[in-house]
């Protein structure tokens, strides 16, 4: 069925695509290693936190926090504020985001198209500035509505409900599960839904590990873990520099023809590390991997030019 | 035998290593690793563990893997390794 009644109930659904060029030769008599892309782009802004967001702000109609015109306020580095954004504008709600200033121009543009007000934080920091900077405007505008993605349970919920659910229909002989780990919604939720039905599957996250400027905190005690995180949910972690992300996006285009937003490139390589390790460990493996967005709101940073400089997104929040 | 390792220093604990971004360190554990920093950087071990575990808002990742899902402090390390500490903050596609 692709008829749907509005842009929102066409949430969800997206396609999951076998990358056969990518995915590595297994030894000869070996089970077979693949790696399957769940394509996020596909939702109705562009990026899988159309999830998050549809959920956060029907969780909160239905608890009677979010009343008719009200402003919600959001930190977010970009793909949350752009849903949220689209949401607000159909259901009449208007929307502050707190972004740091360093994340490409197109994300500004797009906020600003659907309506929002941006509010920028310091680059030092990154999101964690940005999410200080939010709790302080959320305490002095107590009539705003601060849904909060770090914290929400309707983010994860919303990944337990339809994430994990239609990964696991389309590829019930899945082995891993890799997520980029930023709120943790997309690994706590699927990851938790996955477990259930197959208590062997490995969950992996795949966070990116930024330039200096991002970890410049004042202090150790101004670091920051979403309240969503729960490690026991996690098989393994690992930290993709820029320099491997872009990598890994550049082959995700050259070999399967997939335009992917640069955090889908970490994802990639921590998915591309663990089908190797299955290679040689002789095992078959299906591994399921998240597709955030595609490229086009990093398009300005240059990083698809296949001779342009990794160094350009070094002090940017490129996920 | 002792391994040789590299490890990263993340900006905010650089005062310890006279602002070296990377320094050498010795051990077969993670555990031993930190040690043997805290010997040659006075006051680092205690900015990285408390009460004999990692800080909540310490991660270490032994070449790019985080130990807390390896084996913690105990975590064996060879010769080349690549230890990275960073401060926990907020990341990712959101």
């Amino acid at each position: 069925m692709t008829r749907y009644e509005s842009l929102e109930d066409s949430l969800g659904h997206t396609p999951l695509i076998g990358l056969p060029k990518l995915s590595p030769k297994s030894k000869p008599g070996a089970p077979a290693v693949r790696l399957w892309a769940k394509l996020e782009d596909r939702n109705p802004t562009g990026s899988i936190k159309d999830r998050t967001a549809l959920a956060m702000i029907e969780a909160a109609e239905k608890s009677g926090q979010l009343k008719p015109g009200a402003t919600i306020l959001e930190p977010t580095s970009g793909n949350t504020g752009i849903s949220l954004a689209m949401v607000a504008k159909v259901r009449g709600y208007k929307l502050v985001c707190v972004m740091p200033e360093n994340t490409s121009i197109e994300r500004t543009q797009l906020l600003k198209m659907w309506g929002a007000k941006i509010i920028y934080s310091q680059p030092a920091g990154g999101s964690n500035e940005a999410v200080r900077l939010a709790k302080e405007i959320a305490a002095e505008h107590p009539d705003w509505v601060f849904l909060y993605q770090y914290g929400n349970p309707a983010n994860t919920l919303a990944h337990y409900n339809t994430t994990g659910p239609e990964i696991f229909a389309d590829l019930p002989e899945i082995t891993h599960f890799v997520a980029g780990l930023g709120t943790t919604g997309t690994l706590m939720g699927a990851g938790k839904y996955l477990r259930e039905k197959k208590p062997d599957v490995q969950i992996i996250a795949a966070e990116p590990r930024y330039g200096e400027v991002v970890y410049g905190l004042r202090n150790l005690e101004a670091g920051f873990v979403p309240e969503l995180y729960d490690a026991s949910v996690l098989t393994r972690r690992f930290a993709v520099g820029a320099e491997d992300s872009v990598r890994r996006v550049r082959e995700l285009l050259n070999i399967e023809g997939i335009f992917a937003g640069i955090s889908t490139g970490a994802i990639l390589h921590a998915a591309l590390g663990i089908a190797k390790e299955c290679v040689d460990a002789g095992k078959g493996a299906d591994i399921a991997f998240i597709l955030c967005d595609a490229g086009w709101k990093y398009l300005s940073t240059g990083v698809y030019d296949q001779d342009g400089d990794v160094e350009a997104i070094e002090g940017q929040l490129w996920a | 035998m002792s391994s040789s390792v590299e490890v990263r220093i993340p900006t905010i604990l650089r005062p310890y290593t006279k602002n070296e971004k990377a320094v050498s360190a010795q051990g077969v554990t993670l555990s031993e690793v930190i040690s043997s920093l805290d010997s040659n950087y006075a006051g680092l071990g205690e900015r990285l563990l408390e009460n004999g575990e990692l800080r909540r808002f310490i991660n270490i990742y032994v070449n790019d893997e985080d130990v807390r899902f390896m084996g913690g402090l105990s975590t064996p390390l060879k010769d080349g390794d690549s230890v990275t500490i960073l401060p926990a903050v907020a990341g990712g596609c959101k």
